[in-house]
């Protein structure tokens, strides 16, 4: 917890320097009120689907690196589905596929 | 390339992401003049219409399913894809596209429009909601937009018909600019090849710049929407008031349904007592009387139900609520290995299986999709009601338990809640039999903007539903309604015979060779007789019953004879067999429909079936060892 509001409170400056290895999270692992940047997508190890399919799939609904991101609501059990402010538009995920989302 | 007179109709069709307004835009083109039908071979929907611009030219206009791109992942997605690239057979390639978009929601769109571009085809695009982006502070150059991505863009506010003018006259205009004096139109090449994740990201970036070149953005989100979801998605609020939601739905299902099932119920009645005042008794007579008229009555009946079900489904859905509540219910879903958008589909066959068996065509995944058409049966529709009804009246007493409920209250909620665990029971394990290597597909949804249903649109949706309901109560159910007459009456009684007519036919037959079978969960020949009949609908078992007894009157005067020849374990059994049975051909039917072949029906049978024995034996035997046989 403490380690993402860090990560939101420094990402202006972050972005402005532009540093290769920023104090990344993945959106999965970020809570309500997380408001950041997309650094990246890795879908790497993701298991479900064919390589590339999941990144595939994220970049058409949005998440594309440097969108802006904030994560609105928690799902009511486990606080799994996230529904996730991308720029414009609300989705709504599991935070399994958000593992994929690096943020800062 | 490929060519195409400018004298004959015009092929156009509608593509754009979900929720973008793209029926909306549909019926704002067509009026009343649409057709729905089905791809051939696939359970996709095909929506076209028929309007004439002020030109006079004719136009066939084509709905596509809602995508993010045309790499195709749903078979909705897979038709939009074919038909676009003009690979789906027996559909003509459409000669012009229509992009449709939300501008309040612009950036995702976008990379569609760069991607629909490289078919090749005259291509516009239309600015949807362009009444809510005003009201909220958007602001676009149409004018810059139009020359960045080389289409010619429009403005509409298809819920008021307007800018469908200003559309009409550009698609006159571009028709005209691409078709040479020869008559015959032209296209350019189609470099569309399916985007690598390399691609799509170089696309969305291009979107993104012209985007910020030519839109300007109020900066904050829609306030209403906010605010709404702040309750409606709350943890605790959110599910409170989904529950209130679904209690209200059930609610109105069984109440306002009620005068219009005793209407229909009362015509069918009438219709049969015309055919039996005026067609001398015999064959013909019982075929039209008990055959058509009670077995296509008694699933007709069920269509009140069906539309308002459908009525609460479609406006939540136009409320973008429909999104939430997949939300909502996800993990809880997902825990059954579920997706959180088979949760309307599983609540709609509450009221009854065939239009929660329909409405799982939201679920993208083939897999997702079968497993809950496969679990959809269990859910307590409305035709086990008067079975349940009819039982626990006449064999549970009526006593209060806990000093708050009645024991026959108990008893209906039980089989409800039971049918609910079968269900998330069967979904849990069919995913591990049927799909072991084959993980589950994301959850992944666009949350839209709320926005106030359009009475409209609602009613056009209404008649859609109402009209494939009775399509198909017109072919297979009535159909089967004649099949399961032939074995009720067949062969036929002999010359002054004394037992009901049912006791001497194929019917009869197979309860009786099925009793040895049955008489382990307590099921006698009669029970196993008038299940036959009650394959056509679930609650003709009350009156088969009724028959197979020779008892006269009403629901009431069955009950009472039946609590007078069955044991509490045999009628406890019949309750536990009525969960889990597949007694609903109409059922078996769309399954047939709605899957393409008969594989999952017999899974869907099979499964059934052996649940319910089970159930009912273990049923069966409880009781009879706690003294109830
Ligand atoms: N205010 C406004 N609402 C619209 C417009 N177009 C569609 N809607 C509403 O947006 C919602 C979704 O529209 P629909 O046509 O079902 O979208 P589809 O999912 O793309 O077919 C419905 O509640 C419509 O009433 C529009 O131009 N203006």
């Amino acid at each position: 917890m403490s380690v993402l509001s860090l990560s939101g409170a420094t990402h202006g400056l972050l972005s402005s320097v532009s540093l290769p290895a920023g104090p990344q999270t993945p959106l999965g692992k970020a809570r309500r009120g997380f408001c950041g940047h997309v650094d990246a997508i890795s879908a790497d190890g993701y298991p479900d689907l064919p390589a590339g399919e999941l990144e595939s799939r994220l970049i058409e609904l949005g998440f594309v690196e440097g969108a802006r991101i904030e994560i609105l609501h928690e799902g009511a059990f486990g606080r799994d589905p996230i529904a996730v402010r991308v720029n414009e538009a609300t989705i709504a995920l599991r935070r399994r596929e958000a593992m994929a989302i690096l943020v800062s | 390339m490929t060519t195409a007179s400018s004298a004959g109709p015009l092929h156009l069709a509608l593509v754009g992401n979900p929720n973008c307004g793209k029926t909306s835009l549909f019926n704002a083109l067509t009026g009343s003049k649409q057709k729905v039908a089905n791809y051939p071979g696939v359970t996709v929907e095909r929506k076209s219409g028929t309007f004439k611009t002020p030109a006079g030219r004719t136009v066939h206009l084509l709905d596509l399913p809602g995508t993010y791109s045309l790499r195709a992942r749903s078979p909705d997605e897979q038709i939009t894809r074919d038909a676009v690239l003009g690979r789906l057979p027996g559909e003509t390639q459409p000669d012009m596209l229509l992009c449709v978009a939300d501008s309040t929601n612009l950036r995702i769109a976008l990379r569609l429009v760069l991607e629909l571009k490289k078919v090749g085809r005259p291509l516009i695009l239309a600015l949807n909601m362009i009444d809510i982006a005003k009201h909220r502070g958007f602001a676009f150059d149409l004018d810059r937009l139009s020359d960045e991505l080389g289409v010619p863009v429009v403005t509409s506010a298809a819920v008021r018909r307007g800018g469908v003018e200003d559309l009409l006259a550009r698609m006159d205009a571009m028709v005209d600019a691409s078709t040479a004096p020869d008559g015959t139109t032209t296209t350019a090449a189609n470099t569309w090849t399916t985007p690598s994740a390399h691609e799509l990201r170089a696309t969305q970036r291009e979107a993104d710049r012209i985007l910020r070149a030519c839109v300007t953005t109020p900066g904050r989100p829609d306030t209403l929407t906010g605010r709404l979801d702040t309750v409606l998605l709350h943890p605790v609020a959110g599910i409170v008031i989904l529950l209130v939601i679904l209690f209200v739905m059930f609610q109105a299902v069984f109440t306002w349904a009620a005068p219009a099932m005793d209407l229909i119920e009362a015509a069918f009645d009438a219709l049969g007592g015309l055919v039996e005042a005026y067609v001398p008794a015999g064959l013909l007579q019982s075929f039209l009387k008990d055959g058509v008229i009670a077995g296509v009555g008694g699933v007709l009946v069920f269509l009140p139900q069906i539309l308002i079900l459908f009525f609460f489904i479609l406006v939540l859905e136009d409320l973008g609520y429909l999104a939430r509540a997949a939300f909502l219910m996800d993990r809880v879903m997902g825990s059954a290995g579920l997706h959180g958008r088979a949760f309307i589909p599983l609540l709609s066959s509450f009221a009854c299986a065939i239009p929660g068996i329909m409405a799982t065509r939201v679920i993208d995944s083939r897999r997702d999709r079968l497993t809950t058409i496969l679990v959809a049966p269990l859910m307590t529709c409305s035709a086990r009601i008067p079975v349940y009804v009819l039982l626990i009246s006449a064999f549970v007493p009526s006593r209060p338990v806990l000093g708050l409920f009645d024991l026959q209250g108990v008893v209906m909620f039980s089989l409800y809640a039971v049918g609910i665990l079968g269900a998330l029971t069967v979904a849990f394990v069919a995913k591990r039999v049927f799909w072991r290597d084959q993980p589950s597909e994301p959850f992944m949804l666009e949350l839209p903007d709320y926005k106030l249903p359009r009475p409209k649109s609602v009613a056009l949706g209404l008649v859609t539903r109402a009209k494939a309901f009775l399509e198909r109560a017109g072919t297979i159910i009535f159909a089967m309604a004649v099949l399961i007459w032939f074995l009720a009456s067949f062969p036929q009684p002999p010359e002054g015979a004394t037992e009901p007519a049912i006791t001497y036919s194929l019917a009869s037959m197979i309860g009786h060779a099925l009793a040895p079978l049955t008489a382990p969960i307590g099921f006698n020949w009669q029970i196993n007789v008038a299940l036959v009949p009650g394959m056509a609908a679930r609650e003709v078992a009350v009156a088969a019953l009724g028959t197979v007894y020779s008892i006269g009157g009403g629901d009431t005067q069955i009950g009472e004879a039946l609590a007078q020849s069955w044991s509490l374990a045999t009628a406890l059994a019949l309750l536990a067999w009525y969960i889990f049975a597949p007694q609903c051909a109409a059922t078996l039917a769309v399954i047939k429909r709605e899957t393409g072949g008969w594989r999952w029906v017999a899974v869907t049978f099979g499964y059934m079936l052996t649940l319910a024995y089970a159930a009912a034996f273990v049923t069966y035997n409880t009781a009879v060892a706690l003294g109830a046989g």
